[in-house]
């Protein structure tokens, strides 16, 4: 068991510094998205009180906000308040920003994973079939389908989506969520069409680069070792391809995750969900800077936490990234 | 009892003809080594006894092993007897393993597949077969992972993958190609007790004829994909009945006619150079430790002297290189070229480097493929304030081209359409043009076949002749370095341990460690002597 602790020691090390580049990467995003937002043309306090509003008025209004007080020290109480749940009150709501966002939370992340399931379960065999008949039939079929994936507009594949299941099958609605309240399956249900139009070009990408990542792994000298044992082409595939192919497929899935977290927004707009795009998009319109600065930074540390997770990924797969360091 | 008996193969690959009747046989417990330079195919025989031929391979004869036909065997039936009844080891010790599994699932794997035995059972098999090749459970655990292991242990890795299920034949592709001279000798000593203690036909493969002179019982000569000769070994090395056997032998051992040294004059002075590594933390907030990978090596090499740097891997050559072509600072001692120091302050010292010019291994690899000869090899014009234009750069890279027996013509053409023999010397041209006081050559000629590495050696010795070239030979291969160096230098563990001439280091060598070097080293019989004792026979 001698063997297992400087295993350990290393995976524990290597968990240490990615967690420290995590942070770091926090405090600077925070910083950016802050001054970013703050030089952006626009005073959320003579917005809302429109263009015939008393100056009193506005200063009264602006020191209710608390945008009255030092740049710095509202960056302080921000990232203070984020760090204790408390990301403040909406310029136009009135409400707390943290009940606005972990409303649309519950919708944009279970249909983020739902699509990500859906779009892994689709490219792993179309990608892993493809390589494994390269320049065949199958591999060609499968590739011209993954270009159609790419190049059709998700807007338009939901619309059809619509069209056909909705109104036509009436399987699904054609729009709106009909929240977790009435049950896991009811919500999973009114998320399938928009979850089908999000991971479908992602499954054609990560089909793609399944595809490749094998493909280079089938010319590695191992490959031939593992045929010289006596294992069959479709073995050597599965026990000793895959594993080493992982990498490059880890990073493109780490990359989705957070698209599909934010990139929704179209198809939000489109099925009418109430999720994290369309919040960013009304609060932008409305000038409601401290709700834009909360989603963003909520994506961000959400891209960095996913990053952070693709990488713990990266050393379970391959042990020499454990030991390197 | 014959075991293998290769009848009239033939092989074309997308009607390309790769092998054509070659016939051999191996029996039980016999050595066996096919020979011949890059092309011959002796690689793509072994590959279509293991019936693991690229695509497009189309096959006629018979590979009958026992009483099988192996070309006739289904894909479903070979998998049963490859890692079964053949083993097979490969070149690259280094890439042959996969990476991301522990050493003792890969050995269990070959039982698992073969046998229906429990994983338990096999990972016991697996524990008895890695002690077997040397590899100790107390010292290599089951649960090491091919990184954590060196090229030797990796290949002992991949002998004990490939014996597993006792085959009846093992076939060796290049087994020891890539290793250091001592860690060959161990792995050759294994491949011939295992074929004798588990009474294999042993099939080995090798471009090295002093390899397997006093190891095979018989030898076969291949080239072109043909066999041009073949006998036990003895009666081969004193018959060489075609000439392709002779020349092979030949250049083997080929010396070459270096003109005498000038009169010494320091050029290049190494002074009590140390360089460090940083390894990695062994504990999770524990210092960073170092690694000395040169420590305290001074020498001096004179201008007009070969000088030949020699050691095993991780013995610190390379980065003394290294330091050497300012290409990394040195925490210790200083390296002046004439005087000038060639790293000043936090970067190479330019003045320098334009006096040094290197050549490395791989001829495939140091060419960008998309430029023209012409300016691959006026690269280094780059380092020089002004550099020859028009006429005067077009007369620079012809005499380059010609002095390394290339036409000028050549100039204008592609690196891909030269042999790895060829751009060795185009290699040899970019370091000239420049006409540097010291040209590093770093393993330089490794990569070839014996009658082209032969050829380049002759080259090295004419520019000396020409050029009054300097010259740092820097290898693993013990008798290059003794036909082209007037003086040596023994390098282990980051320190010089013998420095003196070539001839004296080799026939009288003082340090333990060079006398070990130099026995591990395989050597071709004394022909003369073969001979005597066979017709006193």
């Amino acid at each position: 068991m001698a063997r297992t602790r400087p295993n350990l020691c290393a995976m524990l090390r290597y968990s240490l510094k990615r967690l420290l580049s995590l942070f770091i990467s926090l405090a600077i995003a925070s910083l950016v998205i802050f001054v970013v937002i703050e030089v952006a043309p626009g005073d959320p306090a003579s917005f809302m009180l429109g263009l015939n509003a008393q100056p009193e008025t506005v200063a009264a209004l602006r020191a209710e906000l608390g945008l009255d007080v030092p740049k710095w020290q509202r960056y302080l109480s921000w990232v203070g308040g984020m760090a204790s749940g408390d990301f403040g009150m909406s310029y136009t709501y009135r409400t707390p920003v943290t009940e606005m966002i972990a409303a649309r939370l519950w919708v944009s992340l279970p249909l983020a994973l739902y699509a990500l399931t859906l779009s892994t379960l689709i490219a792993f065999p179309a990608g892993i079939f493809a390589a494994s008949r390269r320049g065949q039939a199958g591999d060609i079929g499968v590739m011209g389908a993954t270009q159609l994936g790419i190049a059709i507009p998700n807007f338009w594949f939901a619309m059809m989506l619509v069209l056909v299941f909705a109104i036509n099958l009436r399987w699904f609605s054609a729009g709106g969520f009909a929240g977790w309240d009435k049950g896991l399956w009811a919500g999973l249900h009114s998320l399938t069409l928009p979850a089908i139009s999000l991971a479908l070009p992602q499954a054609a990408i990560l089909a793609r680069v399944m595809r490749s990542a094998l493909l280079d792994v089938l010319g590695e000298d191992y490959m031939r070792t593992a045929r010289a044992k006596g294992l069959s082409a479709r073995q050597t595939l599965w026990r000793h391809g895959l594993r080493n192919a992982l990498i490059p497929v880890l990073t493109i899935i780490g990359l989705q995750f957070s698209f599909l977290l934010a990139g929704g927004i179209i198809i939000e707009q489109v099925f009418y969900l109430p999720g994290l795009g369309r919040l960013v998009f009304q609060s932008i319109s409305a000038r409601d800077l401290i709700v834009v600065e909360s989603v963003v930074m909520l994506l961000v540390f959400a891209v960095i936490v996913v990053n952070f997770a693709v990488d713990l990924a990266y050393a379970a797969v391959d042990p020499r990234l454990r030991s390197r360091t | 009892m014959t075991l293998l008996d290769i009848q009239t193969l033939s092989l074309a690959i997308h009607g390309f003809p790769v092998l054509q009747d070659v016939s051999l046989s191996v029996t039980k417990g016999e050595i066996v080594a096919i020979t011949g330079e890059s092309g011959s195919g002796k690689s793509m025989t072994a590959m279509a006894v293991m019936g693991l031929l690229p695509k497009g391979a189309r096959t006629t004869g018979r590979i009958m092993l026992g009483d099988r036909d192996l070309l006739a065997t289904s894909e479903r039936a070979m998998c049963g007897i490859r890692g079964n009844d053949i083993g097979m080891v490969f070149q690259e010790p280094m890439t042959a393993l996969n990476p991301v599994q522990t050493i003792g699932a890969q050995v269990a794997e070959t039982i698992l597949i073969h046998d229906r035995t429990t994983a338990a059972k096999a990972e016991d098999q697996a524990r008895d077969m890695l002690a077997r090749v040397g590899l100790p459970t107390d010292r290599f655990p089951l649960s090491r992972y091919p990184h954590e292991l060196s090229g030797g242990q990796r290949q002992r890795v991949v002998i004990a993958m490939a014996i597993a299920r006792h085959p009846r034949l093992l076939i060796a592709d290049e087994p020891t190609t890539a290793l250091d001279v001592t860690t060959q000798a161990q792995i050759l000593d294994l491949l011939r007790d295992l074929a004798r203690d588990f009474d294999m036909g042993l099939l080995m493969i090798t471009h090295d004829l002093a390899v397997v002179a006093d190891m095979a019982d018989r030898i076969v000569v291949m080239q072109n994909g043909g066999i041009v000769e073949q006998a036990p070994t003895g009666a081969l090395l004193t018959g060489m009945q075609h000439p392709y056997t002779r020349m092979l032998f030949a250049a083997s051992s080929h010396r070459v006619n270096l003109p005498p040294a000038p009169a010494p004059e320091p050029l290049l002075e190494v002074s009590h150079v140390s360089r460090d590594y940083r390894l990695p933390r062994s504990r999770v907030f524990g210092a960073p430790g170092t690694f000395r990978a040169v420590d305290d090596v001074s020498f001096t090499l004179q201008r007009g002297e070969r000088l030949g740097l020699v050691g095993e891997s991780g013995c610190g050559k390379s980065t003394l290189t290294r330091a050497i072509l300012g290409l990394e600072p040195v925490q210790e001692g200083s390296i002046t070229l004439g005087g000038d120091p060639v790293f000043s302050g936090t970067r190479p010292n330019l003045a320098v480097r334009r006096r040094m010019q290197v050549v490395f291994q791989d001829p495939f690899g140091s060419f960008n493929p998309r430029h023209r000869v012409e300016r691959l090899i006026t690269e280094p014009f780059h380092l020089l304030t002004d550099p020859p234009r028009k006429s005067a750069r077009r007369d620079a890279i012809a005499e380059a081209l010609r002095a390394v027996g290339l036409s000028p013509d050549d100039a204008h053409k592609y690196i891909h359409e030269f042999s790895g023999g060829q751009r060795q010397r185009i290699a040899i041209a970019r370091a000239l043009i420049i006409r540097p006081d010291l040209i590093v050559l770093d393993e330089a000629v490794s990569a070839l076949d014996v009658s082209v590495r032969a050829q380049i050696l002759d080259l090295l010795a004419d520019l000396c002749r020409e050029y009054d070239l300097t010259y740092l030979f820097i290898s693993h291969d013990l008798s290059v370095v003794r036909s082209v160096t007037d003086r040596v230098l023994v390098m282990r563990d980051g320190k010089i341990v013998e420095d003196g001439p070539t001839e004296t280091v080799f026939s009288a060598p003082r340090h333990p460690y060079t006398k070990t070097l130099i026995d591990a080293v395989p050597q071709l019989p004394d022909l003369a002597a073969l001979r005597r004792s066979d017709t006193h026979a």
